[in-house]
């Protein structure tokens, strides 16, 4: 194999230039030309990252590879290098970010062809997908946590990419802030290590947990973990700050499916992935992860039940998704969570674009109650999300029933209640994605009749990438294959060098197969459930319960309740006796002082000549008795 | 009665005085301009006193500086005043108030 490793700089260098020669010429340069630089910055990275996974993958690859590009803070004892790791972890995020960054790209194409800031966009994309790989790339916290604030400023940017409508602009200051709320903890993890370890790298950091280099109360463990799952939370959008993702929808479809699927969210994900080796440590806050990740998934799942719009659906069914991941992080699973992340973003990525597929059809229209009989004018893309749906539903032979499976299975070794809960949680995913699938692609259409004529399936450039992830989304599970069907799991063994999952246990044979068996046949229930339901499909006012989870649990009304209103209210306390009394009061005062001084003190200027020479005498005459009577 | 040279100093204090008492006194303008220059003589005549008690030449090279410096001064004053008698016909200060307060 080539020494690709050395090369890793390439991969985040060619969307740099991508976002580079686009975003400074975006007002000249021409629509195509802008989604060509875009779409093939991304592939030269995925090309670089190819030969990176393969190079890692092979025997002759020894332990992490790590590439310094230059001292970026030296400062005393703290030395950060601008430096890559190349490992097996970072060399699958890589591949996952720029293929998956690819045929969005692709896909952006098509779909924004129509929009004026189509080559802004395409800056925006490049520059999003550069700061993930900084992300995953980072070979030390500093590192990360650029790329962490990089994706943050563009889920930002692009959230509120249609800035012109003030909706658009909320969402996307209601993500920045809640990242940010997130970050702040990352920040106070990333010094705390900083002062306990005096390292940032993870090599030195996870040598000295290993040979227990430098002692440390085993509390400051407790400490750090908690605060790195702060940031991720906010990143990964778990409970409590998962209220931006949903919200999140308001940008492009496509800009969705790469928050969803490539970038952003899986962030979290890989961060407590890559210091497993930190949280395997404190297994109390692996408790609080996995009871986190829980709850979300489970919350999550029922909001998504109730909702009407095709992408609010597919935002809680990323919650909840991520929910699993972090279940699967909590119990010790650290591979199983990044395989998790690895088909959930072949099927997501797959669903989201469909859902733009479908979008694009209706002329801009989201609500699933106007959609309806679909599948009869967009066959492809009604196949691959049928296909995105049995996915994410873990019907066997479809890459998310592996690992999701995997998932519940660490669960019930771990305690059986995170089973019991995580089933219902598969069983509602289930139930709300063919509740979505039948009532857009299935019955009859309930749109207007203009709507109807508009109908039509995408162009290929749309729909070649469903088809390539519809295709990925099935075979992508076999990478996992659980012990009881394969002795070798491709997957976990290639992990192996980097992170492997803390405190397992191994279950019976029998006891896995029947695990298995109560989740695919709940999510089969789950799925006739949804058919019937939506049979024939009559949209009353919900009430009761429904109403509740419909109104996503009021949520968004408390936090505005308990913490918007009264910063607002203190906010404009300040305003009005601080600020405005207090500092403006002084200010102003000392200004009317003067000026009240000034008015009498020009009186003095009267014009008489001879009173200023009495005065310029006066002045001598008190300056001579002064320098006479007191300075000896 | 010899002269010595207390006698300068108080001559340069009579002068200075009166000087001064012109200065305040007086409203033509030509009149309180003489009295600085008085005013200006009278410490030259002090300085020449001091330098001669002492026996130190450095104060009569001040005299020299003053003396330049009020031969330009009487250049400007001067030509000020027949500015002033150009514009307003008179050389009387009290009239001099339009930029009061």
């Amino acid at each position: 194999m080539g020494n690709f490793s050395q090369l890793v700089y390439l991969v985040p260098l060619f969307p740099l230039i991508g976002f580079l020669i686009n975003g400074l010429f975006w007002k000249r340069m021409p629509k195509a030309l802008g989604g060509i630089i875009g779409s093939v910055a991304i592939l030269a990275s995925f090309c670089v990252a190819l030969g990176i996974f393969f190079e890692v993958k092979s025997p002759d690859f020894h332990g992490p590879v790590i590439v310094t590009l230059f001292d970026f803070i030296q400062s005393g004892k703290l030395n950060v290098p601008f430096a890559f790791q190349v490992d097996a972890l970072s060399s699958l995020f890589l591949l996952i970010i720029t293929g998956i960054g690819f045929l969005i790209h692709v896909y952006s194409t098509s779909y924004m062809h129509d929009d004026e800031g189509m080559v802004k966009y395409f800056a925006y994309l490049n520059l999003f997908v550069f700061s993930m790989l900084l992300l995953v790339l980072g070979a030390n916290y500093l590192i990360m946590f650029i790329g962490w604030e990089g994706v943050g400023l563009c889920s930002y940017l692009l959230i509120g990419f249609w800035f012109k409508d003030k909706e658009n602009t909320d969402a996307a200051k209601k993500a920045f802030v809640m990242n940010r709320i997130g970050d702040l903890g990352f920040l106070v993890g990333m010094l705390l290590i900083l002062f306990s370890f005096g390292t940032l790298s993870y090599q030195e950091f996870f040598g000295q947990l290993h040979n227990g280099g430098t002692i440390v109360p085993a509390s400051t463990y407790n400490w750090i973990a908690l605060c790195l799952f702060i940031g991720a939370t906010g990143k990964s959008a778990q409970i409590p700050l998962y209220t931006w993702l949903p919200d999140a929808m308001a940008g492009p479809t496509p800009v969705s499916a790469l928050i969803h699927a490539a970038t952003m969210v899986t962030a979290g994900i890989y961060m407590i992935a890559r210091s497993g080796a930190l949280y395997s440590l404190a297994p109390m806050i692996l408790h609080v992860v996995a009871i986190i990740g829980l709850a979300t998934a489970v919350l999550a799942a029922t909001i998504a039940c109730r909702q009407y719009d095709i992408k609010k659906v597919l935002a809680y069914s990323t919650v909840s998704q991520l929910g699993f991941m972090f279940l699967a992080l909590g119990t010790g699973a650290y591979t199983t969570a990044v395989f998790h992340v690895m088909t959930h973003a072949f099927f997501k990525a797959l669903l989201f674009l469909g859902s733009g597929s479908v979008i694009h059809a209706m002329g801009g229209e989201q609500d699933i109650r106007k959609m309806g009989g679909l599948g009869k004018h967009m066959r492809i893309t009604q196949i691959t999300f049928l296909i995105g749906c049995l996915a994410i539903s873990g019907i066997p032979g479809f890459s998310g029933f592996f690992s999701k499976d995997a998932i519940l299975a660490d669960a019930f070794s771990s305690n059986p209640v995170l089973y019991y809960l995580g089933a219902a949680a598969a069983m509602m995913t289930a139930f709300y994605m063919f509740r979505l699938y039948f009532l857009t692609f299935g019955g009859s259409f309930r749109g207007t009749e203009h709507q109807h004529h508009h109908l039509h399936e995408s162009p290929a450039a749309m729909t070649i990438p469903l088809v390539v992830l519809a295709i990925l989304s099935i075979v992508g599970g076999y990478v996992g294959l659980p012990e009881v069907m394969s002795e070798h799991n491709a997957i976990a063994s290639f992990l192996a060098p980097v992170v492997t999952n803390f405190g397992e246990h191994h279950l019976s044979t029998s006891l896995e197969w029947t695990l298995m068996a109560v989740s695919v046949s709940v999510s089969v229930i789950a799925i006739i459930m949804a058919y019937t339901a939506n049979r024939k499909p009559n949209f009353v006012p919900s009430t009761g319960i429904a109403k509740l989870l419909e109104n996503k649990w009021y949520v968004d009304e408390l936090y505005d309740a308990i913490i918007v209103k009264p910063i607002n209210g203190l906010s404009n306390l300040l305003d009005k006796y601080t600020e405005r009394r207090g500092i403006d009061g002084v200010v102003n005062g000392v200004g009317k002082t003067v000026r009240w001084g000034s008015d009498r003190l020009r009186l003095l200027q009267s014009g008489q000549v001879g009173f200023y020479i009495f005065i310029m005498v006066l002045g001598i005459v008190v300056l001579f008795s002064l320098s006479f009577f007191w300075i000896k | 009665m010899p002269v010595n040279s207390t006698h300068y100093l108080f001559l340069s204090l009579l002068l200075f005085s009166i000087g001064i008492m012109g200065a305040l006194m007086r409203r033509n303008a030509i009149i309180i301009f003489m009295c600085i220059e008085l005013m200006l003589n009278a410490v030259n005549l002090l300085l020449v006193a001091f330098s001669k008690i002492y026996g130190d030449a450095d104060a009569q090279l001040f005299v020299f500086f003053i003396m330049v410096v009020a031969a330009a001064e009487v250049a400007v004053g001067l030509a000020i005043i027949v500015m002033m008698y150009r514009k307003v016909h008179s050389v009387d200060i009290n009239i001099l108030n339009r930029l009061k307060h």
